[in-house]
């Protein structure tokens, strides 16, 4: 199994309320140093969260412990820019299990899918009800289930359907991975390789 | 049926068609660094499985790498532990590996060009999002994340949803001083970081046409910055010169079929697209970006836009502004520069130190610039010395540093000061991208040359 499995999660929600939160903010480069996979939640959002002599940042939402939860609410275009998988694995490792936007990067959405992160797009409408529920109560917790696809503010019952593509449900739901699946039709590919036009 | 340029080259290469899931794509090119490889290969010894065909991947080291003195060892411990790691790696599962002091050592997206490793028709991927370079070659290629780079060491495959189809068509001549540096970032601040996510893009058009293989690169290489996996360029005569000859292109008989394949790449005329834009060639002015993503840029010449003049969030425009320490309304011409960066996987190639070397002949280096000139590769290097541009370059007061991705990202010793600007040829001008507190705006080596010279931003088009 690559990562926890994931079905139907209710928590409360971390808002980060920007729009193109790039790659490059979510782990800056000079952390992608490592060869293995672990410790990267440390410096999840480093230069937003510390100040150069590493104390914490006080406005950024992180340090605040009002917010906390296992989701974090992001803006329009959330993952932009590298194919880093380390963001990825820093959103994971810091605690986070879902991330919440209007619009998603490609290969940010790709590589949450590939680590157990659950990318939910929801309306522009949508996604300011959830900031608005936040930012009134901190506490107001959303159910994401994943078998129905559907994402609600669990106060006032708001909800919305979400996509996600059949068959990364079915490995999200038993954290499954793409690897799992191709090693048992390695022989098609060893035979498809061989009618290649180059 | 009418298909796409897209549609012959990634129909020709699925294994299998999952219903309601992605497509099992076969991939014949597989480039690897030191940076997003080392936990995929872990992966592969912790579930016990070889690579597949070693002889399909193709391995560099440039993020990590000085660009000074790359004969003593990397003083970074971080950095030389990646390195090595690369070359175990590589040593034990039989992948060629061009590393530090290798003639053919250079950045991933330089070396596979120039080797005639890239070639139409084929899908290319890397454990990194400028991948889609290798488009201008009529190839699909792109980034990916670090779990797929384990699936392609492993399987040769990937599995992808098929993307969207976009069309970019640009026509008329490019005006003096205008280049493909330029010609992207124009389409970028038009379409925004996020207009082409989900799509693939193809560049059509006389423009693209009379563009060189480098120049084709480097409008590839950028497609990712406006959200799209990649962008491609029909191969042409062109392309074929570019290739032929090159180490690893096909020889003789098989040189002749490859040929004949490629010129069947092409979009049939009434083949039809998700999207499609069509832009004046002759509107494209000299480039500059004031903000921190690509998208925030502008004819070199204007004034910063308006927080009312732009779509979405105004607190996010400002909060890029104040980081950038501009304010709106104001002008770019003449804000001051403290350094200059000319290399990269977006501009790093023979083309871009010739652009560069025509600003600066004749002319000294302003003394309150610093500029950092670093080849993509050691046979750019080489190509800089042999046609005469180092004597230009080194009368002017430059000076070449050695090959490597160098301060596009910063992981190496190359960063920029915090608060200090940055006039940068690279791909990206996010907040710390290089340097903590770095400001970056991003151009072509021709602004770059002439801020060089002249100390401040300005349009290269009176220098020329």
């Amino acid at each position: 199994m690559a990562y926890d499995k994931f079905e139907i999660l209710k928590s409360t929600v971390v808002p980060l309320p920007i729009e193109n939160v790039d790659t490059d903010q979510i782990i800056p480069a000079r952390f992608l140093k490592a060869t293995e996979r672990k410790g990267f939640g440390d410096n999840l959002f480093r230069d937003w969260r510390y100040n150069p002599d590493n104390t914490p940042k006080e406005d950024f939402v992180l340090n605040n412990p009002v917010y906390s939860g296992k989701i974090l609410a992001g803006g329009k275009n959330f993952g932009s820019g590298s194919s880093r998988e380390h963001a990825a694995w820093a959103v994971y490792d810091y605690g986070f299990r879902c991330v919440v936007s209007s619009f998603f990067a490609d290969i940010f959405r790709n590589n949450c899918l590939n680590v157990g992160v659950l990318p939910v797009q929801v309306s522009a409408d949508f996604l300011d009800k959830i900031f608005k529920a936040v930012y009134d109560d901190p506490k107001t917790e959303l159910e994401v289930n994943l078998p129905n696809q559907t994402i609600t503010i669990l106060s006032t019952g708001e909800n919305e359907v979400f996509e996600i593509n059949g068959y990364k449900k079915q490995n999200m739901l038993n954290g499954f991975d793409d690897i799992d699946y191709l090693q048992n039709i390695k022989e098609d590919i060893a035979d498809f390789a061989k009618k290649l036009p180059v | 049926m009418s298909t796409t340029l897209f549609d012959k080259v990634w129909d020709a290469h699925v294994v299998r068609n999952i219903a309601d899931g992605p497509d099992v794509l076969f991939i014949d090119r597989h480039f690897i660094h030191e940076v997003t490889s080392p936990v995929a290969f872990l992966g592969l010894k912790n579930r016990g499985i070889k690579v597949l065909y070693p002889e399909r991947t193709f391995a560099t080291a440039d993020h990590n790498t000085p660009t000074i003195n790359q004969h003593l060892p990397v003083e970074d411990p971080l950095s030389a532990n990646q390195l090595k790691a690369l070359e175990h790696n590589t040593n034990e599962y039989g992948i060629s590996h061009w590393g530090l002091g290798h003639e053919k050592n250079g950045i991933v997206h330089v070396v596979g060009p120039e080797n005639g490793i890239t070639q139409p028709g084929m899908t290319i991927v890397c454990g990194d999002s400028h991948t889609s370079t290798h488009g201008a070659f009529g190839a699909i290629a792109f980034g990916i994340g670090t779990s797929e780079v384990e699936m392609v060491l492993s399987t040769q495959c990937i599995m992808q949803p098929k993307p969207r189809k976009m069309r970019i068509n640009i026509n008329g001549t490019l005006g003096k001083g205008v280049t493909p540096k330029d010609v992207a970032l124009y389409i970028i601040s038009r379409l925004t970081t996020s207009g082409a996510t989900g799509y693939f893009v193809e560049y059509a058009g006389d423009v693209f046409e009379n563009m060189s293989m480098e120049g084709r690169m480097t409008v590839c290489n950028l497609s990712i910055e406006m959200g799209a996996r990649g962008g491609m360029i029909a191969p042409d005569e062109t392309t074929f010169n570019y290739i032929k000859n090159r180490p690893y292109a096909p020889e003789g008989e098989k040189w002749e079929e490859a040929l004949a394949y490629w010129k069947t790449l092409k979009t049939d005329s009434d083949a039809v697209f998700d999207k499609e834009y069509t832009f004046d060639g002759t509107e494209i002015e000299p480039m500059i970006t004031y903000g921190t993503n690509p998208g925030m840029g502008m004819g070199i010449t204007k004034n910063i836009p308006q927080a009312d003049e732009i779509e979405g969030g105004k607190s996010t425009y400002i909060k890029s502004l104040n980081y950038m320490g501009y304010t709106e309304g104001e002008p770019m011409l003449g804000k001051k520069v403290d350094y200059v960066f000319v290399g990269s996987c977006t501009n790093g190639r023979i083309e871009d130190f010739r652009a560069f070397a025509s600003v600066v002949k004749g002319r000294k280096k302003a003394d309150n610039v610093n500029v950092w000139l670093v080849p993509g590769s050691h046979i750019v290097e080489s190509q800089i010395k042999e046609e005469g541009l180092l004597d230009i370059i080194t009368e002017a007061g430059f000076s070449l540093r050695q090959p490597g991705c160098s301060a596009c990202l910063a992981m190496n010793d190359d960063k920029i000061p915090a608060g200090k600007y940055a006039v940068s040829t690279s791909n990206r001008n996010f907040e710390g991208r290089q340097g903590p507190g770095a400001r970056t705006m991003l151009a072509s080596p021709l602004v770059a040359a002439a801020a060089a010279v002249t100390g401040v931003l300005t349009d290269p088009r009176t220098l020329i």
